[in-house]
């Protein structure tokens, strides 16, 4: 293949893509994302493709293994277009079923439907499920349509033209105000605009400036950033090439979890296909300008995310943030200017070329026209997770509210259950209450609650989450992740840890919170790096919002929501009718009584694992 | 030179000198633990904290003073409240970490702080991690030592901990440790030091075992002076300078006995 030389030459060659596929030809896009793969998605694309053929509809039909769908918890997904037909936990198995009956005869399968919980009702299209239709997927979306391991796919849905229009339309700083002005802030959390900062490292003095992609998502729960690597890489190829026109860099690196195998890999495959088109390395589309990017594993830390901790790490160093006053857009990766953004802010970087800063900020919050941090702009994807009925990725407009997100998108709280609290911005984020549903996602809106957007997790709690409990988790957590340079960090999260876990016991006092209280505010003043100063938000917020549930701990030995073993009881009411099933599974034999007589639990043997209350089918184990 | 304000006296200082630095000599005492002159600003016993406000800017923030190198018109503080209250519950930290290190009770009670408001550390040594140690190893290009593990489980130790293949036996870091928690031990010409070893050379002069074999090794190596200049140790050379460089002052032995 040759390297392409100009923008005509690359609209030529797109032309020749577009040209060999038949526009009326049916789309079945696999999704072939981590989360479809623990589904064999792998062998459900390939039987496909091999029932295609068998049935002779290779040329009417293409089978597209793509990346992540997003509705992780209904894998494995497909979807047919252009009919939007949605399959869901479908198995390779059922290939011919579906080739036969659907793809030949245009037959619905009625046992593959999506059923939405709430309704009850089987919804066929993709954009009536509620999951899908209440979304505004622009980052998202072309990965559903493309197989991330073919540049062409990526080039015939219009790849790389917002890279040509830079190169041979822009000057770098005429890109740099069109960042600025679309609003854009950084995904990774801190929601520093992105054009303010690319202004900052491209005055930088210095003979080399560097580019960093920050792959590190160290978020429990979140995948945002894995699943547009894995589903779109050239998305942020293409993104991190404009940047690096802009900034004037010819190096750049993707800093990404080794835990993300087929995100490295797919990455790896985008990067030399990008080169071998000439999209990529020297004399990038013919012109004098040349960038090229290097792929850095990290080992898993969840502070290589900090910066400056993923840029000593990147150098070869420990993974430590360093105390310096002086940003890294200045002296950053080898002492260098250096610009650093996440995936998914590079990955918006194409789209706001190509389609202009008006579409860009016509999305979102507040007024930027002025001021750069004056609103959210543009759209953020969220790992929604937890007690919420529809797990999955979710994008929607900045300014969409909680409410919005948990219960249209999500679903709400399953089981009957009420929703509790919502914990926004990975582990150092805070927990809102239910108070706090109506509020927009926003970056400024969720810091001022006391929360954080953080890189975009979002942890749904329901009534039996004891708040304390988590607190404590999300604090042990952060004990284990902290680097343990800084003596708040190191020594205040363990000490905190301490104090809620002597809450959880029932042995704290009153007091107790006021030193929580000083701790934490000692820790967000005097802590090096951001992880340190934003590892109080979890205690914080729930004193602030759930201090009822820290007295009832400490003043009543009680834990509201019965979760904290300490403090709880089991017993069996009259409901029971001696099934024996909860005596068998007590892992400490504590369960006594005949077969339907009323059973006994000895509470000097139990050691409250739950698991009795768990697998009880008539209501007759009681909590407290 | 640039002018700042620290706590209303206007002073000079050289562009690219840290804070802490202009503070110290206005006068003023700030207190560390992980700070010396010699090596680069680390950051880690967040004491040398003050609050900085740039010109026309309402709020003022937190930052170390060792590591913010000054600017024009700042104005900075080394004793407001916020700066009184965070040190206090940092060191309150440090003295349940390290109830016996003789420093930080020191510090402690500087802020009026006499016991921790936590159950002090059981069977822990005085080490604070400020990390000194590693750094001065470093610096003297040995790297003997590093910080290992993380967040609570972080310490110092040789690689493996083992005793160290790079150590040279010089010291440097057991002199620098700010809470005296580095064992060194001398007995009968010999030195041990992180459970290694190390023969002594004594000084030609006085006999005093004075340098590790390895550490003379090394120095020769480094300076690429005569090995004559290194048969004396520090005391003796210095002395035997002295008397070279002001002979012309001593009265001489002849002169005398005419």
């Amino acid at each position: 293949m040759e390297a392409i030389r100009s923008q005509s030459e690359l609209e030529s060659y797109r032309k020749k893509v577009t040209a060999k596929r038949d526009p009326k030809r049916r789309i079945v896009s696999v999704c072939t994302g981590t989360g479809c793969k623990a589904y064999k998605c792998d062998s459900l694309a390939a039987s496909l493709q091999q029932e295609v053929e068998k049935a002779g509809l290779e040329k009417k039909v293409e089978i597209v293994a793509t990346g992540c769908h997003g509705f992780c918890e209904r894998g494995a997904l497909m979807v047919i277009y252009p009919d939007e037909i949605f399959y869901q936990k479908v198995r390779p198995e059922l290939a011919a079923d579906i080739v036969q009956k659907t793809l030949s005869k245009g037959e619905i399968i009625d046992e593959l439907l999506y059923v939405d919980p709430v309704s009850g009702e089987k919804i066929v299209k993709e954009t009536d499920i509620p999951f899908y239709k209440h979304q505004q997927q622009e980052l998202l979306h072309m990965g559903r349509l493309i197989d991330p391991r073919k540049i062409d796919d990526y080039i015939a849905h219009g790849g790389y033209r917002a890279l040509a229009k830079v190169l041979f339309e822009l000057k770098p700083e005429e890109v740099i105000d069109q960042i600025t002005r679309s609003g854009l802030r950084g995904r990774g959390g801190g929601g520093f605009p992105a054009g303010v900062k690319w202004r900052t490292c491209r005055e930088a003095e210095g003979d080399k400036h560097y580019l960093i992609c920050n792959a590190d998502e160290g978020d429990p729960g979140a995948y945002m950033d894995r699943s547009l690597l894995e589903g779109n890489p050239h998305s942020v190829i293409e993104g991190m090439l404009i940047g690096a026109f802009a900034i004037g860099s010819d190096q750049g690196y993707v800093y990404v979890r080794n835990e993300y195998p087929l995100a490295v890999s797919n990455l790896r495959t985008a990067l030399d296909q990008a080169r071998v088109l000439g999209l990529l390395g020297e004399k990038i589309l013919g012109t004098e300008f040349s960038f090229d990017i290097k792929i850095v594993r990290g080992g898993g830390a969840f502070v290589c995310g900090e910066s400056t901790a993923l840029m000593a790490s990147l150098e070869g160093y420990v993974g430590e943030p360093r105390s310096k006053y002086v940003h890294t857009v200045e002296h950053g990766l080898y002492n260098k200017p250096t610009n650093l953004n996440n995936v998914e802010t590079w990955a918006n970087v194409p789209l706001i070329i190509e389609r202009g800063v008006d579409w860009f900020t016509a999305i979102g919050t507040g007024d930027v026209s002025k001021n750069p941090w004056g609103g959210s702009k543009g759209t953020k994807i969220f790992s929604l997770v937890g007690k919420v009925r529809n797990t999955g990725l979710v994008e929607v407009p900045m300014g969409t509210s909680l409410r919005q997100i948990v219960f249209d998108i999500g679903g709400g709280v399953p089981e009957g259950r009420v929703f509790k609290a919502v914990q926004t911005g990975g582990p150092s984020g805070g927990c809102l209450p239910a108070s706090m549903l109506d509020q927009p996602v926003d970056f400024d809106v969720l810091t001022k609650a006391g929360s954080m957007m953080g890189s975009g997790g979002m942890i749904v709690m329901d009534d039996r989450t004891c708040m304390v409990d988590i607190a404590r988790y999300f604090t042990k957590f952060l004990v284990d992740e902290s680097c343990g340079k800084c003596v708040p960090c190191r020594e205040g999260n363990r000490r905190m840890l301490e104090i809620l876990e002597r809450v959880c016991r029932g042995e704290a006092a009153l007091a107790d919170l006021d030193q929580l209280e000083r701790l934490a505010q000692a820790m967000t003043r005097g802590s090096l790096c951001a992880l340190g100063t934003t590892a109080p938000n979890p205690v914080l917020s729930t004193l602030k919002y759930f201090r009822d549930e820290y007295h009832a701990h400490i003043e009543e030995r009680r834990c509201p929501a019965a979760t904290c073993r300490a403090l709880i009881t089991y017993t069996i009411n009259e409901k029971c009718n001696g099934c024996t099933l909860c005596a068998r599974a007590c892992p400490q034999k504590a369960i006594s009584g005949e077969k339907k007589q009323l059973h006994l639990i000895d509470q000097k043997k139990c050691d409250r694992c739950g698991v009795c209350y768990q697998t009880c089918k008539f209501d007759a184990i009681d909590v407290a | 030179m640039l002018n700042l304000d620290i706590n209303g006296r206007r002073v000079s200082a050289r562009r690219g000198t840290m804070l802490l630095a202009a503070i110290r000599e206005a006068g003023f005492d700030v207190p560390t633990l992980c700070h010396h002159e010699v090596l680069e600003p680390y950051g880690a016993c967040r004491l040398c904290l003050v609050e900085v406000r740039r010109p026309g800017r309402k709020a003022g923030r937190i930052v170390t003073s060792c590591s913010y190198p000054v600017e024009a018109g700042l104005l900075v503080e080394t004793d407001t409240p916020a700066v009184r209250e965070t040190r206090r519950e940092v060191l309150d930290l440090l003295l349940a970490r390290a109830p016996n290190a003789s420093r930080v009770r020191e510090l402690a009670a500087e802020c009026g702080l006499y016991r921790s408001s936590y159950p002090p550390d059981q069977n822990r040594d005085n080490c604070i991690l400020c990390n000194l140690c590693v750094r001065i190893c470093a610096k003297l290009g040995f790297n003997a030592i590093s910080a290992a593990g993380r967040g609570p489980k972080r310490e110092i130790q040789p690689p493996l901990g083992e005793p160290p293949a790079d150590c040279v036996g010089c010291g440097s870091c057991a002199r620098i440790c700010p809470t005296d928690n580095i064992s060194l031990v001398e007995r009968a010409g010999k030195r041990r030091i992180w459970e290694r070893d190390f023969e002594m050379v004594r000084c030609k002069q006085c006999g005093k075992a004075y340098i590790t074999r390895e550490y003379l090794a090394s120095r020769l190596g480094q300076s690429g002076l005569p090995e004559s200049h290194f048969e004396t140790c520090d005391e003796c050379s210095r002395a035997a300078l002295a008397k070279t460089m002001f002979a012309h002052l001593v009265p001489s032995e002849k002169g005398d006995a005419a």
